[in-house]
């Protein structure tokens, strides 16, 4: 029996049978009870906040569920709204796991989407010989590159010249949204963009399209392939494992002689090619062209979603599903209840703090640690 | 609200979160809806509504046509120009019944309301910005003002009531509608005194109130004692510039609750009207034009009421020019006239209507403006 229960921390359940199966079950559910917990008591909260401004709470809550999940067209609009989080999510969840609080994926996120239209307007005349995948693959690839450089900056200025990376990623965004401007403004503009400048637009049959049977772009699938390699390599790869250790304790790191520069390097340049793809992908499938449009928010929520999700790769899937659901259904609660859009930040703000705050209940219930149960008796 | 109303909605709650009734839950959801019988008119905004702006114009317009009858209003704002405007237009018209679609911020034209008018070709969509052309889907069109002129009346008041002979414009990019409406400012000034100049910052951002106020101040610091804008908020720049003690000129909407008496008169949208226009049509089954303009003679354009500030001596020049373009056929940008780099504009005798194509790709400030477009 207790060697049973050690083995059962690190194993699934298989052949062990029915006390093993219940522990393997406690353990893991944990992650997932806190948090919808949390979510819960959000969701409380808010009610009363919303109650004080004279609304019903379910209408709102029915509002909720309709806007954002109540109906095939609600799914389609959360999944299109969540899809650019995802990526610009792990622009802030990688580093994290180096201990880095990375806040400025918003800068990441316009250069790429230039950079990436920069690519279109010299890759363009080769696409009638090549495939017009290839027109994609060439923003990608420009878009991921300049993304990376932009945030591996900041790693850089972190490791090499202790710079703070918080404080440094947020003033590059700003730096990166006026070299936006000045791209899409000069050297890269449309001479006919009289009154919205923007570069070129990509003709609509280079468009990234939809994926088939639905209103979502490519843009999603994309994301959640790229969540998923990004817990692959952070939870089954000795680079990521590396990279937690650093992120746990650098100078422990650096006496096992593991190379933390590099480290911080490597996966800043990561999160920040993740954050220039979207931006590629904003030019490539919803755009059509980089104008100022392209710094729209999607690299400050996306820290939201990272924090929600607890730096969790896989966990940014739904918790970006679950905040494109509260956006997709905030139009209509403006438009029924005709509250303003605030409504909608007070009850993200709301869950952001509660879930923040419900990290330190974290193995501090009896149910959810079977190692304790015996101990018990 | 009675037990029974609760207890039917909270079942209506179960079955909607178990996933059993999706698409019933759209047609017996009973919040808030109108009679079907009803026009439901959606309105975009790219900000937030009560941005004494750009969005507060629209907004006002939208609450003109809320006070019709048999017409019910969805407002949505802060929408960025992304694909949640697409999804928003598509929202109201699935979940709202939305008809008449008004998407106001001018990015939302291409892709996002082109895109949606093509999905939904018995849905009317309406753009401001006067980017429709024959090619678009004859469901979509635009509306949209000139607003110039009255930029030019901002600049006779402002130009009787600088003292410094300098005046201020704090402007967010220099595209042709920006420009032309400095440039309106400084002639107008001039009409009133020609040694007058004009200084202009460029924040480069729509919406950007740190800049705006720092600008603001700079203009004040070097000299202007007169302020105007052409941002999405003017507030900010209104209550910095009143704040320090110089006159302000409005834009967008009516500032001069920021600024009682500091406020000289304003250039305001009037889209009331043309929402109405709009809306009566659609309710009487006319067709809807595809494309309408026009500026303050057509009352698509209005000016703020003048403040206390305005003399007597300002107030007669005010409104003699005002009633004269009210007559028609009046031009701001009229030879002789040179930009601010020596190169000649128009030659003497030589005049541009507001409505002339020449001055939808301006891309000069004219001899007094001092500033540079890039």
């Amino acid at each position: 029996m207790t060697v049973e229960a050690t083995d059962a921390q690190a194993s699934i359940p298989g052949d062990k049978g029915g006390p093993a199966l219940v522990e393997w079950i406690a353990r893991r559910s944990e992650g997932i009870v806190i948090p919808l917990a949390a979510i819960l008591v959000g969701l409380a909260a808010f009610s009363v906040f919303v109650a004080f401004l004279g609304k019903s709470p379910f209408d709102l809550f029915g509002l909720m569920v309709k806007g954002g999940f109540g109906s095939w067209f609600s799914i389609q609009n959360t999944l299109a709204r969540a899809a650019p989080l995802l990526l610009a999510a792990l622009c802030v969840a990688l580093p994290a796991r180096l201990g880095l609080v990375v806040i400025g994926g918003e800068g990441a996120i316009v250069l790429g989407g230039v950079a990436a239209a920069a690519a279109a307007a010299i890759a363009l005349p080769a696409v009638g010989i090549l495939p017009p995948a290839f027109l994609w693959v060439a923003m990608a690839l420009a878009g991921m590159v300049a993304g990376g450089m932009w945030i591996g900056l900041v790693g850089f200025l972190r490791h090499y010249r202790a710079v703070n990376e918080t404080i440094s990623s947020l003033l590059m965004a700003y730096i990166g949204i006026a070299l936006m401007n000045n791209f899409v403004e000069g050297p890269l503009r449309d001479p006919s963009s009289l009154n919205k400048p923007s570069t070129a637009p990509l003709p609509a049959d280079h468009m990234i399209g939809n994926i088939p049977g639905m209103d979502v772009h490519w843009g999603l699938v994309a994301g959640i392939v790229a969540c998923v390699l990004s817990w692959v390599l952070m939870e089954k790869t000795r680079w990521g494992f590396a990279a937690r250790i650093a992120g746990g304790n650098v100078r422990a790191a650096q006496i096992q002689g593991l190379a933390v520069g590099p480290l911080i390097l490597a996966f800043t340049a990561l999160a920040g090619a993740f954050a220039g793809l979207a931006g590629m992908i904003e030019v490539a499938a919803v755009q059509g062209s980089a104008n100022a449009s392209l710094a729209a928010g999607y690299g400050y929520t996306g820290i939201l979603v990272a924090f929600l999700a607890r730096h969790n790769p896989l966990a940014i899937i739904p918790v970006a599903f679950l905040l494109g659901g509260i956006e997709a259904s905030g139009g209509l609660i403006q438009r029924r209840l005709e509250l303003p859009d605030a409504t909608v930040l007070v009850l993200q703000g709301m869950l952001f703090i509660i879930i923040l705050f419900s990290e330190t209940y974290y193995g501090r219930f009896r149910i959810f640690n079977p190692d304790l149960w015996k101990r018990r008796a | 609200m009675s037990h029974k109303f609760i207890i039917s909605r909270r079942q209506l709650l179960k079955t909607t979160a178990a996933g059993a009734a999706l698409g019933i839950a759209s047609s017996t959801f009973a919040v808030g809806r109108a009679a079907a019988a009803d026009l439901t008119v959606g309105f975009v905004y790219v900000g937030p509504r009560d941005d004494y702006g750009y969005n507060q114009a629209h907004a006002e317009g939208a609450a003109v046509v809320k006070a019709l009858a048999g017409v019910t209003v969805v407002e949505e704002e802060n929408v960025p120009e992304t694909v949640d405007v697409t999804k928003t237009m598509e929202s109201m018209i699935n979940l709202d019944g939305a008809t008449l679609l008004f998407p106001t911020s001018f990015g939302y034209f291409n892709p996002f309301m082109l895109d949606t008018a093509a999905k939904f070709g018995d849905i009317q969509f309406r753009h401001c910005g006067g980017l429709w052309t024959d090619k678009n889907p004859t469901n979509t069109g635009s509306y949209f003002g000139y607003i110039g002129m009255g930029q030019y009346l901002n600049g006779i008041a402002a130009g009787h009531a600088s003292k410094s002979k300098k005046i201020g414009f704090v402007a967010a990019k220099p595209i042709p509608q920006v420009l032309l409406n400095i440039n309106s400012f400084l002639l107008g000034a001039r009409s009133v005194d020609p040694e007058i100049t004009c200084q202009v910052i460029f924040t480069g951002e729509w919406s950007l109130a740190v800049k705006e106020a720092e600008a603001t101040n700079a203009l004040i610091d070097q000299g202007a004692d007169v302020i105007t804008c052409h941002v999405d908020s003017p507030k900010v720049v209104v209550q910095t510039a009143a704040g320090r003690g110089a006159h302000v000129c409005g834009y967008h909407a009516n500032q001069s609750p920021l600024a009682p008496e500091m406020y000289l008169t304003g250039a305001e949208w009037n889209w009331g009207k043309v929402y109405t226009d709009f809306v009566t049509a659609m309710k009487e089954g006319k067709p809807l034009p595809n494309f309408v303009r026009g500026g303050l003679k057509d009352g698509f354009v209005k000016m703020s009421p003048l403040g206390p500030a305005v003399s007597d001596k300002a107030r007669a020049q005010f409104e003699a020019t005002h009633a004269e373009i009210m007559k028609g056929g009046f031009s701001v940008i009229k030879g002789p006239l040179k930009d601010n780099k020596g190169n000649v504009i128009a030659s003497a005798g030589q005049s541009y209507a507001e409505d002339a194509i020449e001055l939808e790709s301006m891309d000069y400030l004219v001899e007094g403006v001092v500033g540079a477009t890039s």
